[in-house]
Formats: structure tokens, sequence, C-alpha cells
């Protein structure tokens, strides 16, 4: 069983890297969501006030 | 949504079960022993890096002919993903290194043109933060896009072209390599492209998100 452990840190860091990576593409994601509703409802507001 | 979530568990079950079949499946080489079983992450990453940066080079080229935004979203979001493909390439390079060569690093051909190639698309990605025009940044981010490709070939032709340490291919030249191997070697390749393809849409959708929050902001300000 000579460098297991070796062969575990690759892939423990490996899969690391790829779950830290799709985190904070998913992380953005949501806080661009969250800019984007606030926007729109800002933007509706704005609209309504036109109308009105 | 649901489409999202039943792919990526369809590329968390594939890569599963590729990680399995590198531990339990494949064979243990003779020479180099368990640590070999690396070579199923290492060289598949790389492989997979290098695709990424080639959809990045296709984005950046099709952006300089029709400046559609869309296809500096494509550029962007490869290049993005292959830093990551790459980062993992260089640091479960070293961790097989080590124990089979004696040294973690070596300044050969090989490693020294994908650390150049890492430290180009990370380049890539800083230099689209310091831009803040929208227009200039994808121009100028495409011609850059364009020469840090350039590096590419010479990363997957450096271990002909020059004598490198860096073991030489064997999965696409060489018939003596045990069968099971091979397909082990295929499967973790096909896992890892499919989470490429997975992670590159994430981040094109992250994209054409800020275009519209970028539209609503310039509607809301002409109000």
């Amino acid at each position: 069983m000579k460098n297991l452990d070796s062969v575990f840190a690759a892939y423990l860091i490996g899969w690391g890297i790829f779950f830290v990576f799709s985190l904070t593409v998913a992380k953005r994601a949501a806080s661009l969501k969250e800019e984007l509703a606030q926007l729109k409802e800002r933007l509706q507001d704005s609209r309504k006030e036109r109308s009105n | 949504m649901t489409r999202t979530v039943v792919y990526t568990l369809l590329v968390c079950v594939l890569m599963g079960v590729s990680a399995y079949a590198a531990f339990y499946v494949a064979p243990t080489e003779a020479t180099m022993g368990l640590v070999q079983r690396i070579f199923y992450l290492h060289a598949p990453s790389g492989m997979t890096s290098l695709a990424a940066f080639l959809v990045s080079f296709v984005g950046s080229v099709m952006f300089l002919l029709t400046r559609k935004p869309r296809w500096d979203w494509l550029a962007v979001s490869s290049a993005e993903v292959g830093v990551a493909f790459c980062t993992v390439v260089l640091l479960t390079g070293p961790i097989w290194a080590h124990p089979a060569w004696g040294v973690w690093w070596a300044w050969d051909a090989r490693l020294t043109s994908t650390l150049v190639l890492w430290l180009l698309y990370v380049a890539f990605l800083i230099l689209r933060t310091m831009i803040e025009d929208a227009d200039r940044r994808a121009v100028v981010s495409a011609f850059f896009g364009v020469f840090a490709f350039l590096d590419v070939p010479l990363v997957y032709g450096s271990i002909w072209w020059w004598r490198t340490q860096h073991p030489q291919p064997v999965v696409f030249t060489s018939a003596a390599l045990d069968p099971m191997m091979r397909k082990v070697f295929y499967l973790s390749w096909l896992s890892l492209m499919c989470l490429m393809a997975q992670l590159i849409r994430q981040r094109y959708e992250l994209e054409a998100s800020r275009e519209e929050l970028r539209a609503l902001e310039q509607e809301l300000e002409a109000r």
C-alpha cells in the first residue's frame, strides 16, 4: 500500500478544486439573481410611478 | 433548473464511478505501483484543460470576427474553467512526481510550458477585471485570448519536440498498454469532459445574467 496517501491527496485536491470552483460559480449566480430581482422590482416601481 | 440538477447529478455519478474504477478496477502498474493511479486524474485533467482553452480560443476568434458578446462570454467562461482544470494538473503532477522522480518539480519543457499556460490564462482573467468598459474589455481580452492559446500547441508538442523528464504519452500510442487501464483512462476523461461542459454552461449563464443586469441598470439610469 505504498504511496496510497499520495493518491488520496491528489484526488482530494483535484475534487476539492472542482467543488470549490462550482461553488463559487453558484454563489456568484445566486447573488446576481438577487440583484436582478431587486432591479426588476425597482424598474416596475418606476414604471408605475410614471403611469400614475 | 431541474435539467441543471439532473445533469449535475449525472456528472457526479460519472465522476464517482471513474474514481472507483481508478482505485479498484484498474490494475496496479508494475514499476510505479499505486502512485500511478494519479495518472487517471492528472492526465485527463490536462487534456480537458487544453479542450477548455480551445473553446476559449474559438470564442475569442469568433468575437473578433462577429463582435457578438455571447462569444466573449464563451471565451471567458471556458478560460476560467480551463484554469481550474490546469490548477488540478499543476498540483497533482508534483504529488505523483515526488515518489516517482524524487523531486516535486523539474523545469522541463512540458512542466514549464504548462505553468506558463496557467499564468497566461490567469493574466487573461485579471486583465478583464482591470477594464471597466465592456466593449473594450471584450476586444482586448479576445486579442489576449488568441495570444495565450499560442502556448497550447507548445504544451501538447513539448514531449515530442524536446527531451523531457515528463513521461511519454502511452494511451494513444502504445499498444502494450493494459486494455483495462485504457478503459479506465477513457472513463475518467469522459467524466471530466462532462464536468467541463457543465461548468462552462453554468459560467456562461452567469455572464448572460451580468449582461441582463447591465441592460436593466442602463434602463433605470435613463429614466
